[in-house]
């Protein structure tokens, strides 16, 4: 069998200048932190990004816009982030926002094999451009087309040596569709079984998975958030 | 929760549309906080569009996870019955029509029931999130929102003059002032707030009126 498991920054070293990566989480949870962190250390430039959300300051991708790392995002919605808008309102990025629905759909859709799919989400607002129509049975449509990647960074909760993967609560996210749509995954989790997990209890399958990262020390970004914390 | 008295009125009043075991998602902003103001003996399942149907109240700081939020990023728990499960599928349940019901914020609601709440341009562009497909397929949409922004103009348009979030979508205004439907004549008023008269509520509104033979009080 095929050994998965590989050290943080030798996975890292594979992404270049110029690459498209899907990053997981929404908000914090789902957000692999260590694989980011990691990716700011190395340096890769000109990368585009395709993240539901910007995070927040200072953590999570908002280091590596705040690096000048990254000249593309697609993204749902970066409103958490001055950061993302400063830099969106300076032309420094190029932000392509995409209703979250059709984010995920689009990204799940290469992971299923499929090229683009129809919906009516967004036709009579600003975000559709006619060229992108198209009628079926005097209907009119958007064909929304399935997004690809060259990586996906992904964090799981739990992992097994064979890649299989499970998520924590609302840490899945676009985890698992990210996981099926990207040419290489690589994955961080601070919690490898040394058993194989139970066939039926496995969120991602590993056969998806390329590469896992064990993390031996979790960053204060994956603790709670005191900003968020009203009681 | 808020101190203030008209807000609070309009969160009660929201929170009298939701039923024992209604499926509803709650935008962000004020529909957020109508679940502090439901009935503790109705339980509706809360969806959050990051991958949650069955939100309960803000977890205690010893049980928060800090995997597990909503979509407000707030640390929630969650209710007998939960489920989680990826974005993907959390928005086919939205536009396959599951839900029963969902309350939104608007920046301004017309009298067509078409909706504006993601991008002021020049000004405020967060982005899309999750608005549009709510907007657009829940099967009831109701709007949570002043009736006037904080230059006292009025939110409730003739016609929507900011880029739209989606088309004839919106089903019952909720406002600090009036509960309002959007009917196929126009918006009617169904209830007006303690104290307001006709004449007030129609001066402080952009759109025409209509108002229902038994307008109550609320």
């Amino acid at each position: 069998m095929k050994n998965k498991m590989i050290d943080i920054r030798q996975a890292i070293s594979g992404i270049g200048d110029g690459a498209t990566i899907m990053v997981g989480g929404f908000g914090s949870p789902g957000t692999p932190f260590t694989l980011i962190d990691a990716l700011v250390e190395y340096g890769s430039k000109n990368l585009t990004l395709i993240k539901n959300d910007a995070n927040e300051a200072h953590i999570g991708i908002s280091k590596l816009l705040e690096s000048g790392q990254v000249s593309r995002l697609i993204t749902s919605h970066l409103g958490l982030n001055r950061h993302a808008i400063d830099k969106m309102k300076n032309e420094e990025i190029d932000v392509e926002f995409v209703p979250q629905g059709m984010l995920a759909e689009r990204i799940r859709c290469k992971g299923v094999g499929l090229p683009a799919f129809l919906s009516k989400i967004g036709l009579d607002t600003e975000i559709t451009a006619s060229e992108s129509l198209t009628t079926i049975d005097g209907e009119v449509y958007k064909v929304e087309r399935a997004i690809q990647a060259d990586f996906a960074l992904i964090h799981a909760e739990v992992a097994d040596r064979y890649g299989n993967l499970r998520y924590n609560a609302t840490a899945m996210n676009f985890n698992p569709l990210m996981a099926m749509a990207a040419k290489q995954v690589i994955v961080e989790t601070a919690n490898c079984s040394e058993d194989a997990l139970a066939p039926d209890a496995i969120h991602t399958p590993g056969i998806f998975v390329d590469q896992l990262c064990i993390m031996n020390n979790l960053s204060k970004s994956y603790q709670l958030m005191e900003h968020h914390i009203h009681v | 929760m808020s101190e203030n008295k008209p807000i609070t009125r309009l969160l009660q009043r929201a929170a009298l549309e939701l039923w024992d075991g209604c499926y509803v998602n709650l935008g962000i902003g004020l529909p957020s906080q109508v679940l502090g103001f439901v009935d503790p003996n109705i339980f509706p399942f809360i969806h959050s569009e990051n991958g949650v149907l069955g939100i309960g109240q803000q977890a205690p700081r010893e049980q928060m996870n800090p995997m597990l939020i909503d979509a407000g990023g707030a640390y929630v728990s969650t209710v007998n019955g939960a489920s989680f499960f990826d974005s993907a599928i959390s928005f086919g349940m939205i536009r396959s029509q599951r839900l029963d019901l969902c309350m939104l914020g608007a920046f301004e609601v017309d009298a067509s029931g078409d909706l504006a709440n993601w991008k002021i341009p020049g000004k405020f562009i967060p982005g899309i999130g999750g608005a549009m497909e709510l907007a657009q397929s829940t099967k009831k949409l109701i709007v949570l929102t002043t009736h006037q922004d904080k230059y006292g103009v009025s939110k409730i348009k003739k016609t929507c003059t900011l880029p739209l979030t989606a088309k004839h979508c919106v089903n019952r205004i909720i406002s600090d002032c009036a509960v309002i439907d959007v009917t196929e004549q126009g918006l009617l008023v169904r209830e007006i707030a303690e104290g307001l008269s006709k004449a007030q509520l129609i001066e402080i509104t952009d759109a025409e009126l209509h108002f229902a033979d038994d307008i109550r009080e609320f």
